[in-house]
């Protein structure tokens, strides 16, 4: 295998050293009953028609298995939207991954959890828009949300899968983040994930709707810190803090193409769920290519690899393999240029700019949204 | 770090949690919902002994006596760890029936 011995190289090239993944996150569909104005997929949704069948996905699941993965997040848009679900579920967990299955609760019925469960489900992750149906079921422009995921909260307990609670959190239901963690005990949920929203693709145009205050920023820390406290050995809390806010970029991935990789509806093999608004950037699909092949030798996998591809504030710091220069996405969107420092980090020289412009979004007034649609034809 | 863990209590690995051999890496893992643990052998060698019949002070016990180490250093390190995993959700605790 001759390919197999090429030197990778970063987009400067500069030797890099792949590592092996641990975690893919599987969107086996774009399709979803909600229109959450921060949905995190793509603003060009990829259509049922182009969605790759279980047996592909099957495939998928053995080559990553090989090249090191131990889970699998099975997600979507709402992975319940395949009909296949189940076939998927257990080509996953014969390939001897661990399955979370990340799902809305919505479109999944009581015999299908079961039959998911049969299939091999070992953890599911449930996602909460708000803490009553009035506020859920606006910010997830899906009437009669919040009675459904109640249900489906209750057969989860019934059927005895762990249950992780996802809350997104946002300028519009920050102030009750408290009754979010307190459902979340209730259900009998082992973990809570707070995650603010990232302002890529859906969310980017509802910033204005979305953008949490500072003040809000700090009371969702001291919410956290305070449940932390409280709940422990009983409930985990995660927490994605707003980075507008923040004074070091997040470490988007752990490091681009270090630990995890996304394949997409379609089989596109992604860094990170957002990596598509890098424009120029080209990805690689398991359909014309192995997952192995696309992780150790990909143009994009290898891009931002390592730390040579750093420009200065990056290259000179010591937290650069602390926070890797932070969100590569997030550079594209807010700086124009994929390689440059995160302009959340409070080094980059745009930083002033990030947070006079989040501040100000901040301080809208509107609550409309633009909300997630697949567009018309095609 | 204050203890959750009692030397009466039974820990197990609840539902959604499970020991696993990562083949590539040639290491044993642990499993549970959206994290992948890699153990050392000392770690594995705590985690093989949660059989969910046998209290903390026995598994103990039988760690010091297969390992030919002091009780209170091997209480010390398996409370720790178990510790650890109790706060993550990984480890749950029953009573003795």
């Amino acid at each position: 295998m001759k390919d197999q011995q090429a030197q990778p190289r970063d987009l400067d090239g500069n030797p890099v050293t792949p590592g092996l993944p641990m975690a893919m996150l599987a969107e086996v569909t774009h399709r979803c009953p909600l229109a959450c104005p921060y949905c995190s997929n793509p603003v060009d949704l990829v259509r049922a028609s182009k969605e790759i069948s279980a047996n592909d996905w099957g495939r998928v699941f053995r080559q990553a298995a090989d090249l090191g993965v131990l889970q699998v997040h099975i997600s979507g848009g709402e992975p319940g939207a395949r009909k296949d679900l189940a076939q998927i579920v257990g080509h996953a967990r014969d390939a001897g991954l661990y399955v979370n299955l990340i799902t809305s609760g919505i479109g999944i019925t009581r015999d299908r959890l079961i039959e998911l469960d049969r299939a091999g489900v070992d953890h599911v992750q449930l996602s909460l828009q708000g803490i009553r149906p009035d506020m859920a079921d606006r910010i997830s422009g899906h009437p009669g949300s919040w009675d459904k995921k109640m249900a489906f909260s209750d057969w989860v307990t019934e059927i005895g899968f762990p249950l992780t609670i996802n809350a997104v959190v946002h300028r519009q239901n920050m102030e009750r983040l408290p009754d979010m963690i307190d459902l979340a005990e209730r259900l009998g949920a082992r973990r809570i994930e707070v995650a603010t929203v990232q302002f890529h693709g859906w969310a980017d145009r509802n910033r204005g709707a979305l953008m949490p205050t500072r003040e809000q920023a700090e009371f969702a820390r001291q919410v956290v810190n305070a449940g932390r406290i409280r709940l422990r050995g009983r409930m985990v809390i995660d927490y994605v803090p707003a980075d507008h806010h923040a004074v070091y970029p997040k470490a988007c991935m752990g490091g681009w193409g270090s630990t995890g990789l996304n394949v997409g509806p379609d089989g596109t093999v992604l860094p990170c769920h957002a990596a598509q608004t890098i424009d120029w950037m080209r990805f690689e699909n398991v359909q014309e290519r192995s997952l192995s092949e696309i992780w150790h030798l990909s143009d994009s996998f290898n891009a931002f690899r390592g730390t040579a591809w750093m420009p200065e504030p990056c290259r000179g710091c010591e937290r650069k393999t602390v926070d890797f220069g932070g969100c590569r996405c997030q550079a594209m969107a807010l700086a124009g240029d994929a390689r440059a420092t995160d302009p959340v980090c409070s080094k980059s020289p745009l930083h002033a700019g990030v947070v006079a412009r989040a501040e100000e979004d901040a301080a809208a007034t509107t609550t409309d949204f633009v909300y997630r649609r697949m567009s018309k034809g095609g | 770090m204050s203890t959750l863990i009692q030397a009466h209590d039974i820990p197990y690995l609840p539902r959604g949690v499970r020991l696993q051999g990562d083949r590539v890496r040639g290491i044993r893992v642990l499993q549970a919902p959206e994290r992948a643990l890699q153990l050392d052998q000392i770690g594995e060698a705590i985690l093989s002994e949660l059989d969910g019949a046998r209290s903390l002070d026995q598994i103990v016990r039988d760690l010091a006596a297969r390992y030919n180490a002091p009780v209170d250093q091997i209480a010390g390190d398996v409370r720790d760890f178990l510790t650890g995993l109790i706060e993550r959700r990984m480890v749950f605790l029953k009573d003795a029936a």
